[in-house]
């Protein structure tokens, strides 16, 4: 009878589950294809048009301004982040273990906790003012975006690279100090290349969340529809689209269709990202 | 390998079959089809139902009224008084934003029973949407003012019509070119779905305008307004509540944005607030529709929040922007 209920539980526990996320999918989806199906939209036209002006007489939707901003931030975040987030792991594991456990290791896992229009205000009030006084242009743009989701990735990047490093097989570093190897021989001979798969998971996984992340990187971006032509000047992101246009469209007009495809775009690059993870996964068993 | 398989097979089933939902649902434009609206997460207040008892003539029944986030905090305030009164202790009143759109969306498919929306419904259902305007009943509960603003350093106080069309057209890229400081001029416009830049397109520069390279776009006045306080050579537009000495408050062709220049027709950037309800509002809607035109909340609530109240308004504007004189 325990059995029965338990196992009851569970199967009902995953149904909820599968029908969820088939749900959001399907919705999306639904959504996110009528602009192909019945607004007459190519889907060539939406991956690679420049313009974006749905408002206009003659509607345009091209989404490739936002494709852009939206791969050079995530990978900007993860420049930033992974060198950052592995030099925390391994002063956490090889360098000041104790230190690193009370004191680093909490402090970069409260940075997961605070919510993303925190770090949107914090990066217009602080990293935008910054930017405008050092360098040419207003401060906003694809770097900013970059800095405010690199500090926003750091927790995911470090906490897999951290499990990575303690999970290594004790042997490998004690044979190679054995051989006379110092201890930055060791790290960056035996240690690193041991684990990089492990550390390109935390920064795939860092990427996908970088890719979806909305109201942060919309407050400090600028917004402007187009391609910019630099670092410093106002671009735009799939999600800060969608977060800018969603409430003023209704549902169902062409625009707001259009906004669905985008969203449909980022569910597919999601799983993209959850494919890279595995992959990466399979080569680390090995 | 196993996994990754299934998890496309579910993958490539869900964007099948969306894809043939999609060719039977929506040839209605976005007509929702069954199935969607079962996904879609049904609006957390059934509309307002009455229950009339011939001996009590309390009215009861839950509101929900969602959309602008302009005129949000109004409706709140409002609700708040409304709910309080003995006569309306019955009657719950749920305000929640979301944009316009969502709220012109969610009253016409019936989710809402009031849609807040900062432009006429006829300008957000078009073509073949048009329709679903028709529907609609308007209920013009106050007036938003609007003016140009700018970073305090720009060195100007005014522009005419035409400085302002050719700045936000990009034909004017510094601010000496108006008698300003040598300072580059940076737009700070709104995302071009926004009502509020409707607004200003329409009555303060009588013409679209695209969205520049360069230009920031941001939706909410906050932001706005704090990005206008720091940005050197910002140049934006905001609702007259979110004018301060932070920020340099344009004139319009000399015409200072008061509340009683907007009344009397001098200063021509204004918009309605409009609650719309889909066709006319049943007793309880209407008893709050009233506590909104009452005399007494135009003249404290309305004007507290920096609305102008409709009453006070000396002209009429219609759709199409023809004013008359009440």
């Amino acid at each position: 009878m325990e059995e029965l209920r338990g196992k009851a539980y569970v199967y009902a526990c995953i149904l909820v589950l599968i029908v969820t996320i088939f749900s959001i999918v399907y919705f999306i989806a639904v959504r996110g294809l009528s602009p192909f199906l019945s607004d007459g939209v190519g889907i060539g036209e939406m991956l690679f048009g420049k313009t974006w002006a749905p408002d206009a007489d003659v509607p345009l939707y091209g989404a490739l301004p936002f494709l852009f901003g939206s791969f050079s931030t995530s990978l900007l975040a993860a420049l930033i982040a992974a060198p950052l987030g592995f030099c925390a792991s391994i002063f956490m594991t090889e360098i000041m273990p104790k230190l690193g456990k009370t004191v680093l290791q909490p402090a970069i896992e409260l940075l997961a906790g605070i919510p993303s229009v925190v770090y949107g205000f914090v990066g217009l009030s602080v990293i935008v003012p910054f930017l405008r006084d050092t360098f040419p242009g207003q401060g906003i743009g694809i770097l900013a975006g970059g800095i405010v989701l690199s500090i926003m990735i750091l927790p995911t990047v470090t906490t897999i690279s951290t499990d990575a490093l303690r999970s290594l097989p004790s042997g490998l570093k004690e044979g190679s100090y054995a051989l006379g190897a110092t201890r930055w021989q060791t790290i960056s001979r035996i240690v690193l290349p041991t684990m990089l798969p492990s550390l390109l998971t935390g920064i795939v996984l860092g990427i996908a969340r970088a890719f979806g992340e909305a109201l942060a990187v919309q407050m400090v971006i600028g917004n402007a529809p187009h391609i910019p032509g630099s670092l410093f000047e106002s671009a735009s992101t799939l999600t800060s689209i969608i977060t800018l246009s969603m409430g003023n469209t209704t549902l169902g007009s062409p625009h707001n269709n259009a906004l669905w495809s985008l969203a449909l775009f980022l569910l597919i690059m999601t799983f993209v990202f959850v494919f890279i993870v595995r992959l990466l996964e399979r080569r680390a068993v090995r | 390998m196993k996994k990754s398989m299934t998890l496309l097979m579910t993958v490539v089933l869900g964007l099948t079959l969306a894809a043939c939902g999609s060719n039977n649902g929506n040839n209605a434009n976005g007509a929702a089809s069954p199935s969607e609206s079962a996904s879609a997460s049904p609006s957390a207040s059934a509309p307002a139902s009455e229950s009339p008892s011939p001996s009590a003539e309390k009215l009861t029944g839950s509101i929900l009224a969602t959309g602008s986030s302009a005129l949000q905090p109004l409706v709140e305030q409002v609700a708040q008084k409304f709910m309080a009164e003995e006569e309306y202790s019955g009657i719950t009143v749920q305000v929640q934003g979301g944009g316009s759109g969502t709220g012109l969306t969610q009253v016409s498919d019936g989710q809402a029973d009031i849609g807040n929306s900062d432009i006429f419904a006829e300008e957000k259902f078009k073509d073949a949407d048009a329709p679903k305007a028709a529907e609609l009943v308007d209920h013009q509960v106050a007036v938003v003012g609007m003016a140009a603003v700018a970073h305090p350093e720009v060195g100007v106080d005014n522009l005419t019509k035409q400085q302002l069309v050719d700045i936000f057209t990009g034909k004017i890229t510094n601010w000496k070119d108006v008698g300003g400081a040598d300072q580059e001029i940076v737009i700070i416009n709104r995302p071009s779905s926004s009502g509020t830049r409707k607004t200003f397109e329409t009555y303060a520069l009588g013409t679209t305008t695209e969205d520049l390279p360069g230009s920031i776009q941001q939706d909410s006045s906050g932001t706005v307004h704090k990005l206008v306080a720091e940005t050197p050579g910002a140049i934006s537009y905001l609702a007259l509540s979110y004018l301060d000495d932070k920020i340099q408050v344009l004139k319009y062709d000399g015409v200072e944005p008061t509340v009683e220049n907007i009344t009397t027709g001098k200063f021509p950037v204004w918009a309605y607030e409009h609650m719309y309800t889909k066709g006319e509002p049943n007793p309880v809607v209407k008893a709050f529709l009233d506590y909104m035109m009452s005399e007494e909340v135009q003249n404290t609530d309305v004007t507290e929040l920096n609305f102008i109240p409709v009453t006070s308004m000396q002209i009429v504007r219609d759709i199409d922007g023809n004013i008359t004189q009440k």
